[in-house]
This record gives C-alpha cells, structure tokens and sequence, in this order.
C-alpha cells in the first residue's frame, strides 16, 4: 500500500450530546485497533452538540478508515481530519514553593502561560501551547521537582 | 391518546406494518408481553430459544426485505440474543431487537438480570438506544425502524428499562424521522459514474463482481439489465447468489475460496472489476496483492467505509446500487458488446476446462448430488436456507438459485444454527413456498429445539441434513493442513435423528439412497410438517474448489475430473 508510514494527526468529530456518544467512539477506536494519543471534549457553545479532538496516528489508509467508520456512528455530525489548523494543548504543574519563583514565573511565560495560584507549601502554573512546545515545557520544567504535572490534550481549529 | 409504555411499545409495531414478532418473554419485558396478549394487530411466535426468535427475524427479513422484529428480556434473554444481533450486523439485515431491562433506578446496581446491553451490542448493531423516558419511547421506536432499513441496512437494539414499560403517557407516533447526524448517500456522484461508464466502454476483459448490496438494494432486475445491455460476464458472492440466476449465460458462479474454476480466473484476469454491493472480503479476495492485479476498479456501494478498506478503488462512487445502476443504464446506450466476445470465449473455455463438477456415486449419496437433486425437485419455487459448514457451500455451488432472496444464509458471521430458526421465519413470510433448510449433522444441533416452535406453530420447513458424521468443514481444512489430525471433530456419536424429530411432534426420515431421498422430499412436502431429514452422505467428500487460506484466488485446488464431462 502506497503511503503506510504512521503520521499524526489531529481530528475534531462534532456529535450530537447523547449520553453514549462517547463511549461509541472509544469503542470504535478500540475495537478497531486505531490509536488514541489524547482526547478532548466539550459542548459547543449554545447547540446540542459537542465537539471532540482526537489526536491519533496511523498510515493515510488507516485516517481514512478511521474518519469513515467514524462518520457511520449514528449520533457523528462531521469529522474533520485537520490540515492547517492552529492546535494548542493546556497543562498544570505544581512546584515546591521552595523553587526560585521567578524563574518558574519566566519558564511559564516563554511558554505562553504563568502562574495561577500560589498556597503555603506549592504553587500551580499553568501553559497554553503547542503540543511539542508543551513536551519542551515537561522537559525544562523538570529542573524545578514539580511534584504533579496534568496535560490537557489537544484542542485544534482550522485555519 | 394516553398508553402505557408497553402499549406504545406494540402500537409502534403496528404502526410499522409488521406482522410477526418473534420472540421470548421474561421478567423486565412482561408489561410488553402483556399488552402483546391484548391485541390482535400481530401475530407472536414463540420460539424455544433467544438467539432463534432474533435468527428467526432475521430469516425473514432476508426473504422479504422488510425489517424483522425480535423481542427479549433483560439479562440472559438479551445476551442470548447477541449471536443473532451479530449475525445480522455482518450481513447488514434491517431488524429491530426490542429488550426488557432493569427499571430505570435499578441501572447501575447489578440489579437482577441487569446486563449492559447496550454496551455489549454496540459493536453488533448499526445502533442502539437505551430508552430514558416514556416521552422519548414513541420517536425512538420510529427511529429504530428507520435506522434499521435506510442506508445500509443493520440490527437496532432498543432496550426498554420496565418502569417506562408501566408508565403512562401521551402516545403521538412521528410521521416522518429528522436526525440531523445521519442522512445516507443514495444518488452517486453524477461524474463519477460518467468516468466509470467510460472506463467500461473501454476496458477488454470487464468483469461485474456481484455481492449481497444488490439484494439489500433490490437491484437484481436493474443489475441484469446492466449485464444483458453490455455483455459483460459476471460473478457472484456468497450473498448474491440469484441475483443473475442460474440459467444466464453470462454468469460464471461464485467467486472466492470455494469459488468456481472460470469464476476465479476471471477475477485474476480482468481488466476492469465493477464492483456492485460487494465488499471484498477475505473469504473472496485471498490474498490481496494477487487479487485482480491486472484491473482497475469501480466500487459502488452505499457506505463509504467499505470503499478503499481494502483495495485501492479507481472509480469510487458512494450511492445505492438501484439509483447508480439506473443513472447507468441509459449511458451504456450503444456499447460495443463484440468487444467483449474474446474475454467471453476465453472465460467460457476455462468454465469447459473445470467446470463446477463432483465424482457422483451409486453407493452412496453424494452432498452434491443431494443439492443438485432439490434443485431438480422444487427449484424455483423454494427458498433454501443454510447453516455453516460444507454443506452451506455445496448449496451454494449446486443449487440452481434463480432469483434474490431465495438464497439465505450467514455470510458474514457464518454462525452455524442460524439455518433452522431463519428457515421459520421466511416460512412465516412465504408460507406457500417451500422452505428447506440445508444443514449438518453438527449445526444442526445447535438451534435444534425450534422443532418444538415449528410444531407447535404448525411451520413446515425441511432440514434437510447432509449427514457426514462430521464436523466437516473442519475436517476438511484438519486433512489438508493438520496431517488428518481429526480433533474434537468426529461425530459418529449420533442421536437418534428421527426419533428425535418425532419426540418434538415433527417427522423424521432417514435417507441412505437415491430413492429414499426422492421418496422422502416428495413425502415430506406432502406431509406439511417440520421435518428432519437424515441422509447419510460420503463421509470424506472434500468442498472444491478450494483457495487455501491467504493464497491467491488462481492456485486453486481443483476437484478430480469427470470422464465425458
Ligand atoms: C457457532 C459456530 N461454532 C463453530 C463454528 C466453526 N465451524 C465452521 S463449519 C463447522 C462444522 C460444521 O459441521 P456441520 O454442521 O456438520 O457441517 P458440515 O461441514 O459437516 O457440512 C464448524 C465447527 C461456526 N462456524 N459457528
Ligand atoms: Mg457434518
């Protein structure tokens, strides 16, 4: 088969809020043997449906499946395999109060975010970016013991 | 009007126009079955088993083409049903399985008899509801029945908690369905049938690949149409066989593992395939890359997902078979027919060459002959079901199956018993035509308390039993690639089949030569009782052809060939 190299890809399904709409997915995905890398989903704003970004990888045969079998799921409105989009995935981490403040207060700035909540003994920070810039994040963020770090999964529009 | 669940339930079927439910009552459906005892708008049909009533619904769907109705409880009664639900999914077939489930503030509980029936059918039904309110009961049971029959056609499952059964409320059936997410593709994209017009009119050795969608479409006349007007020779899957009808000339046979000689060529030979409502699967195509190499491909069918699941598809068209093949038609206007006639020719020597042939015997019955012998005997007028195993594809090979839906058996799933409680329910459609279940001496067994159904409710099918004492299909891959390692397959332990037959109020009859066979089919359509029919046949009859599992469609092990023939 022509193009079988695994690429990423991001995909947004707008369904109808139905309680097991969900589920539907999940279990198409596993039951099909499809991979899910992050998942996300909430209700569109003033509507009866929600909007869920996928991001999964697989060969060009296997995205097609995937957006087709999709698309066959009773309550799925539209699927769009994304092409030029703009992605952004948010992420919380909490650091020892102990750590120089100000440069955790800098790393989140370079990174499109900041910190967001200050207690006795930790602080939370938060970022808002893309998903490979996040990975760099995790990684620099790593010099400042943070003691719990949660990602968001993506979120995507088209261009 | 004011109704109560249950009757909304009933009056919903009513209003379908369905005739007969086949069905088994239980706890959390009993409001239902209540309801079902009040009214005269259909008949029940109780059967002895789950997996049979939904079987059942099933058979008669496949003989009619409307929407088969099932009912069963929560619990053991629905994952009883599941088989049957899965059966149906794979071959596409239009049902609506209604369940009784736990009342509504029991879910969640592990309540008595609760199972998650809908998260155990979602991966065997087109779609499933689980019912949250008596309001939603009246449009979801509507859109149950939509679901089932437009697109491509598939099981619904609505699972129906019992206080929703009890309450009462205002029953307002919809005229008409509206969901926004689903609206099936029926007309196919005007220039995409244009080019692959064009690429028909120019290709040198095309070839129709008729499957089961053309049935589901009701397209046979329109497909026979498309053939007679251009001369292109055809075959047929499992699940298409009638479309064309035996006696057409341009019709080579059944393609795939147990395909026919011309037919498996011709697939490995052509130029141009026409895909009509067939799906390519394994049991098909063996192994893909050998798989008409040499050809383009026009694949029409009416979900998008089958297109380019498996091989790469040149003309794509998402519609209807019955609106693309009409829009074609009238484009083929004047196609040069002469074109084809060398392809035809070469085609027609490989049919001389290894015709669909068996070594008869005169001491015993052959499998073959048996089938070939029906044909004979009631042939057009009958409606011939199957279980799985050799003998599914015997029938499928010999018999002279001359129109759609005479044909019904489980392709996709191959679920042996599902022969029995199918052959009921296009009984119960066709009660005026005969209806002979072929099956074995091992499916058989599987769903044979129906005999109580089919005697009590006086439904007078045929099984007709290809005795080999075998598991055979089993057996015979076990020969050829096991080294004769029979295992958990020898089935010289029987029971007494007639005795049995007639424990159950049915008639039994026990065949071992040509004139008993004669004898017993004329016999048994006289008697007009649900039979068994013991014929012992050749033990180690082999079904062939036959492609070897993942091998190419053309390295076919052939069958011995037939002096004079
Ligand atoms: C429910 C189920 N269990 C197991 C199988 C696997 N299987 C396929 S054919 C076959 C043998 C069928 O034996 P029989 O009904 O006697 O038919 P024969 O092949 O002998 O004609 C078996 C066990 C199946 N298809 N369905
Ligand atoms: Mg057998």
């Amino acid at each position: 088969m022509e193009n079988s190299i695994n690429e990423r890809r991001v995909i947004s399904v707008i369904v109808l809020n139905e309680s097991s709409v969900l589920a539907r997915i999940t279990a198409l995905f596993a039951g099909r043997g499809y991979n899910i890398e992050s998942l996300t989903v909430a209700p569109i704003p003033e509507s009866d449906m929600s909007h869920i970004t996928i991001a999964t990888n697989g060969s060009a045969k296997v995205m097609e499946q995937i957006t087709k079998q999709l698309h066959k799921l009773i309550p799925v409105y539209k699927v769009i395999e994304h092409e030029e989009m703009v992605e952004k995935e948010m992420v919380l981490a909490k650091f020892p109060i102990t750590e120089h403040l100000s440069d955790v207060g800098a790393l989140c700035a370079a990174y499109n975010g900041g910190i967001v909540n200050v207690g006795k003994e930790m602080i939370i920070a938060m970022v808002a970016d893309e998903p490979n810039r996040i990975k760099h994040f995790i990684e620099a963020a790593q010099r400042y013991n943070p003691s719990e770090i949660v990602r968001g999964g993506v979120v995507a529009i088209e261009r | 009007m004011q109704m109560s669940g249950a009757q909304m339930v009933c009056e919903a079927i009513i209003a379908e126009g369905v005739t007969t439910v086949f069905g088994y009552p239980g706890g959390a459906i009993m409001h239902v079955y209540d309801e079902i005892y009040k009214q005269n708008g259909f008949e029940h049909i109780l059967n002895r088993h789950e997996q049979a009533s939904v079987h059942a619904a099933d058979g008669y769907a496949r003989a009619t083409g409307d929407v088969g109705v099932a009912m069963v409880t929560s619990g053991p009664g629905f994952t009883n049903a599941v088989t049957g639900l899965a059966t149906a999914y794979m071959d596409s077939i239009p049902l609506v399985v209604i369940s009784g489930q736990v009342p509504s503030q029991l879910i969640g509980t592990d309540g008595f008899q609760e199972i998650d029936a809908v998260g155990i059918s979602r991966p065997c039904t087109k779609h499933n509801f689980l019912v949250r309110s008596l309001e939603e009961l009246p449009r979801l049971m509507k859109e149950a029945f939509y679901i089932a029959r437009s697109g491509r056609p598939g099981p619904v499952l609505i699972d129906v908690p019992k206080d929703i059964t009890v309450d009462i409320g205002e029953f307002i059936y919809p005229d008409s369905v509206d969901i926004p997410t689903y609206k099936p593709t029926y007309k196919g994209n005007k220039r995409q049938i244009e080019k692959a017009v064009e690429a028909m009119k120019d290709a040198k050795k095309p070839l129709l690949y008729i499957g089961g969608g053309v049935v589901l479409s009701n397209a046979s006349d329109l497909v026979r149409e498309l053939a007679q007007k251009t001369q292109i020779p055809a075959v047929e899957t499992l699940m298409a066989r009638g479309v064309l009808g035996a006696k057409n000339p341009l019709l080579l046979g059944m393609l795939g593992m147990h395909g026919n000689y011309a037919s498996n060529m011709a697939m490995s030979e052509t130029d141009l395939v026409i895909s009509l409502g067939a799906r390519f699967d394994d049991r098909v195509t063996g192994k893909l890359s050998e798989f008409a190499k040499y050809a383009d491909i026009i694949h029409v069918d009416i979900d998008a997902a089958n297109i380019g699941k498996l091989v790469d598809v040149d003309y794509p068209i998402v519609g209807d078979i019955t609106e693309v093949v009409e829009a074609m038609l009238p484009q083929l206007d004047g196609i040069d027919t002469d074109r084809f006639e060398a392809w035809r020719n070469i085609l027609n020597r490989y049919d001389e060459l290894h015709p669909q042939s068996f070594v008869d015997s005169d001491d015993v019955i052959k499998p073959q002959w048996a089938i070939e012998r029906i044909g004979e005997l009631v042939g057009e007028n009958a409606i011939i079901t199957s279980d799985v195993g050799q003998h599914q594809m015997w029938a499928a090979q010999h018999y002279p199956f001359d129109r759609p839906r005479q044909w019904i058996n489980s392709g996709g799933l191959g679920t042996m018993g599902f022969g029995f409680p199918a052959a009921l329910g296009a009984k119960k459609a066709f009660p005026e035509k005969t209806v002979i279940n072929v099956t074995g001496d091992g499916s058989i067994l599987m769903n044979m308390q129906e005999l109580v159904t089919a005697a009590e409710y006086k439904i007078p099918v045929i099984n007709l039993i290809l005795n080999n004492h075998f598991l055979g299909m089993v057996r015979q891959w076990q020969t050829f690639f096991y080294e004769k390692r029979y295992s958990e397959t020898d089935l010289s332990f029987q029971p007494n089949w007639k005795a049995l037959a007639e424990a159950c109020g049915g008639i039994g009859y026990d065949v071992t030569t040509k004139e008993e066979f004669d004898a017993a089919i004329k016999d048994a359509i006289e008697q007009d009782k649900v039979c068994f029919m013991n014929v012992a046949v050749n033990r180690f009859e082999d079904v062939l052809p036959m492609v070897p599992s993942g091998g190419a469609l053309f390295n076919m092990m052939l069958p011995q060939k037939v002096e004079g023939k």
